[in-house]
């Protein structure tokens, strides 16, 4: 059992704002990066411009991605393991809000919060899934319904099936690459005999906002309970009650996280609670509803981009806030944690700088198993290259030299 | 299924005293101006109208008191209100605790079924109306003793509403004339209870004991109904013995409060809208948590925990697992018998005084008490409530005690009973051998008797002999008597008695020399 890094508290779109420090992207180190870079050679020591993991579950990403685990698990509260997954060309399943347990999950939002699975291939999250399901009784909102783990199958005709492409996702920061290759991905799936049709998600544009009320302001109430008293960081000062609060909270959280209880205070006030938080609220309904409506009326599964560009450098990346920088990579992910559904993101190739790129998938609650099939059908499709670190891998290259992009169990 | 058993926690209170002017009263009952309701979160913020009033100079106005009250009864389950970590008395400090309970990340509450029992079963013997569908609330503020820096209560939507206590006074010169009153009751909810902080001035530190956090509590508000002190203790205690029928609980407090509010104001001084407990060694309200000003609670719906549901017979899914529902209808099958009715019942079946019927329960362990003793004696049931009531409660009474208490068993009393119904002793002898139970314990009434030697003459002929022969001795007493001294009988009855060791009825001993005298 490994440990890996992450943004504090979860809250981040880069894994850059932890306490062990910033978590740099595998890809970084790829031949097919380096290659693309055509860098002058620079000294041994030289790592100047590595590039980010997206966020928060960075560090899993990484360690799935760099062949040192066969999974791993993040958490996905607005897109926390989607992300990483895009930047770092893996598998980042997103389960439906309810199927699996939360009990032990440190809660950012109790209510979008989800365990994350990060894999090299859409079979391993399958298994993975498989495992976690279920209902915990230790855990109130998981359905009591029994679920049994499941082997997807091998799509073949996709002409039953129906693709939505939101057009709201058509934003203008969106990078024509990734943009390229969403049309790319859509034109693959008609041609196969799927139809693909324009759907339209019409609050799209009210979701980050909406996200970041509620988000704050559930973070603000979770981490009340970051004291000191019981466990955790505990200042020197023990002159009060308040002033020993004051002062651990105030070493014990960074800037990110002190931000976000602020912010989230805020909202909660009795003056503040019915035109933000309640407001809110009903605009995530608004949300959720146009899921379910778009669901309804004959599609299967969303295809989106999950993030809107591949990993940027670190130096790059830090030039802008936290706050800023979430907005920018939680845009696709998020609006799917408040409808609780459940999303996958798939490698799909490799920008023009060598790097990955992947897609979003989303499905109907509970119809996570179908969601996969599509994906893995997909991800057949595409044939997302291996990375390739033998550079920094010395002897191990015979790993890297077979077809095998995941060490699973094969049928 | 366990009855749920309800325990006192120390109870809060709001006190809102209206200002009466001269001239006609507002009818009692019904809140003059401001009230309490009873919701932390905001009646603080709700109006502290003698704040901003006039201060009134001494004695100009009269002050009719409204009370409302906020009580908190500690649920007494197994397992704590959302986690499964044991209800325990006196248990070692932090030895009850479990991760939730500590508020460890990643921890979260599940629902214990036994406390939502207890609140619908304390509704429904309120006369409350159930909602089929409560909710949970997060209520923030930051206290040691509260791991997680909010407590989950039931703000939104609690599980009861709309309720009514009866409770009765009693009036008069002898206390024996009865008023039924009725306080409403506003609402039940579910809450956490709190942990324990011990203030260790000396060492400067603050000790917390997290035993009791997370322990289920039922707050019970009573709707400002009550005009004064009396009214309010008696309606708390008969909360307290519904909820001993349905459970146990214990509680106290009062008068004082009122008091100190009304010297207060006639001194000048402000009514703090705040929440004062009661502390026994001092004998005095002290305040609790600082809550002066805006406490603002930052209320969010509690995302852990779905709307909570409840069916009746009526709308019970077909093929529910009865694990994981309620059914309101049944619980109301398999409620206990209530105070009310148990005192109609002792009423009509002993046909002892309504008055008497309340001391029998308001006094803990009375009433199994006396139905033991009804159990093993023939003696009349008027005799037996009068001996309970007046010697037994008085013994206890003046030293303090318990009736779990008593040195004196109910089979003792049975017997002592029995020994006076036969006329096998006198009521004075019993008495005597009362005491001597009381104080010896462990012998029998026989045998105290015995050695006592208080049996009653049992020997007419040798009484017949006796009085005769006392009156032979002391001819002036007789003579005095004949001449109609009506203090000469007694003095008589007295020698006879004395010569009888005290063996002897003084009202049989009368009627024979009444009857010797005369032949």
């Amino acid at each position: 059992m490994g440990k890996t890094n992450l943004d504090e508290f979860a809250m981040g779109s880069g894994s850059t704002d932890g306490v062990f420090g910033p978590v740099k992207n595998p890809w970084s180190y790829s031949k097919q990066y380096r290659e693309k870079k055509k860098q002058k050679p620079h000294g041994e020591n030289e790592d100047t411009n590595w590039l980010i993991t997206g966020g928060s579950s960075g560090g899993s990403a990484a360690a799935v991605s760099a062949f040192t685990c066969f999974a791993a698990l993040g958490s996905d509260t607005g897109g926390s393991t989607r992300n990483p997954a895009a930047l770092c060309g893996v598998v980042g399943l997103k389960p439906t809000y309810g199927l699996v347990s939360r009990h032990g999950l440190i809660p950012l939002v109790n209510s979008m919060d989800v365990p994350g699975i990060l894999t090299r291939c859409v079979d391993d999250a399958a298994t993975v899934l498989g495992v976690l399901a279920g209902h915990d009784c230790k855990d109130s909102t998981t359905v009591q319904d029994p679920v049994k783990s499941f082997i997807l199958p091998s799509l073949t005709d996709v002409s039953k099936l129906c693709i939505g492409i939101p057009k709201e996702y058509l934003v203008p920061e969106l990078s024509s690459e990734v943009q390229s290759l969403w049309s790319k991905a859509a034109k693959l799936f008609e041609s196969e005999g799927a139809k693909v049709i324009e759907v339209s998600l019409p609050h799209t544009s009210y979701s980050i906002v909406c996200y970041h009320v509620l988000c704050t302001s559930e973070v603000a109430s979770n981490m009340a309970r970051f004291d000191g008293l019981e466990y955790g960081h505990r200042c020197d000062i023990n002159v009060s009650t308040e002033a020993m609060y004051a002062a651990t909270r105030r070493e014990g959280f960074n800037d990110v996280v002190r931000g976000r209880i602020l912010s989230g205070n805020f909202f909660l006030l009795k003056e503040n609670y019915e035109n933000y938080f309640i407001k809110a609220q009903k605009v995530r309904r608004l949300i959720a509803n146009d899921f379910v409506n778009v669901f309804n009326s004959g599609v299967d599964v969303l295809l989106t981009p999950t993030t809107l560009s591949e990993a940027v450098p670190y130096v790059e990346f830090i030039k802008e806030d936290n706050r800023t920088r979430s907005a920018q990579g939680d845009i696709f992910t998020q609006a799917v944690n408040m409808a609780g559904l459940p999303a996958v993101s798939v490698p799909m190739a490799l920008s023009n700088q060598g790097l990955p790129i992947g897609l979003q998938f989303i499905g109907r609650a509970f119809c996570d198993q179908q969601l996969l099939t599509v994906a893995k059908w997909f991800e057949k499709q595409v044939q997302f290259p291996i990375i390739q670190l033998q550079e920094i891998m010395g002897d191990c290259s015979s790993v890297f030299e077979n077809d095998l992009a995941s060490v699973s169990l094969k049928q | 299924m366990a009855a749920p058993v309800l325990r006192w926690s120390c109870p809060a209170r709001r006190w809102i005293l209206a200002n009466i002017d001269r001239g006609p009263r507002h009818g009692r009952g019904s809140p003059t101006g401001s009230r309490s309701s009873g919701k932390r979160g905001q009646s603080s913020v709700a109006q502290q109208p003698l704040a901003t009033a006039q201060k009134p100079r001494k004695g100009e106005h009269q002050w009719a008191a409204v009370v409302g009250l906020e009580i908190h009864a500690q649920i007494s389950s197994n397992s704590k209100l959302f986690s499964g970590s044991q209800v325990h008395f006196a248990a070692p400090p932090n030895s009850l605790v479990s991760f939730f309970d500590a508020s460890l990340p990643g921890t979260l509450p599940v629902l214990n079924r036994r406390c939502v029992e207890a609140a619908v079963m304390t509704g429904l013997a309120l006369n409350c109306h159930i909602n089929k569908k409560s909710l949970f609330d997060r209520k923030h503020y930051f206290y040691a003793d509260l791991p997680a820096g909010y407590q989950i209560t039931q703000q939104r939507l609690p599980i009861a509403v709309k309720g009514s206590l009866a409770y009765s006074v009693f009036v008069g010169k002898n206390r024996n004339q009865v008023i039924n009153k009725t306080v409403r009751i506003k609402q039940i909810q579910l809450e956490q209870d709190s942990g324990k902080s011990l203030h260790d001035d000396l060492r400067s530190q603050t000790l917390i004991d997290l035993n009791r956090a997370g322990v289920g509590l039922l707050e019970v508000v009573l709707e400002p109904d009550m005009s004064c002190g009396e009214e309010a203790a008696t309606a708390v205690r008969e909360l307290q013995l519904i909820l001993q029928a349905l459970g146990t609980s214990q509680a106290n407090m009062a008068d004082y409060e009122i008091q100190r509010q009304i010297e207060e104001l006639e001194n000048g001084g402000e009514i703090l809208n705040e929440t004062r407990s009661f502390d026994c060694k001092l004998g005095c309200t002290v305040p609790m948590r600082d809550k002066e000003g805006k406490q603002d609670y930052r209320f969010i719906p509690e995302p852990n925990l779905p709307p909570l549901l409840l069916y009746d017979s009526a709308s019970l899914p077909a093929g529910a697992d009865p694990q994981q529902v309620i059914n309101i209808d049944q619980l109301r099958e398999q409620l206990p018998e209530l105070p009310r009715v148990t005192r109609e019942k002792l009423v009509q079946q002993y046909g002892m005084l309504p008055e008497h019927s309340f001391t029998l329960l308001n006094e803990v362990g009375l009433l199994e008490f006396f139905q033991n003793v009804m159990k093993e004696t023939r003696a009349e049931p008027k005799r037996v409530t009068s001996w309970v009531l007046n010697t037994f409660l008085g013994f206890l009474k003046q030293q303090n005690l318990a009736v779990s208490e008593s040195p004196v068993t109910p089979s003792a009393l049975a017997e002592l009973l029995n020994l006076l119904d036969q006329k096998t002793i006198s009521s004075a002898a019993a008495k005597k051998v009362f005491e001597e139970l009381w104080r010896s314990g462990g012998k029998t009434p026989a045998q105290i008797v015995s050695e006592k030697r208080l049996e009653l003459m049992q020997d007419q002929e040798a009484l017949e002999e006796l009085c005769q022969a006392t009156m032979e001795k002391h001819p002036q007493v007789v003579m005095d008597l004949k001449k109609g001294n009506p203090r000469a009988i007694n003095k008589l009855i007295g020698l006879v008695r004395k010569a009888t060791l005290n063996r002897a009825d003084p009202t049989v001993i009368k009627e024979m020399l009444e009857r010797q005298l005369s032949s």
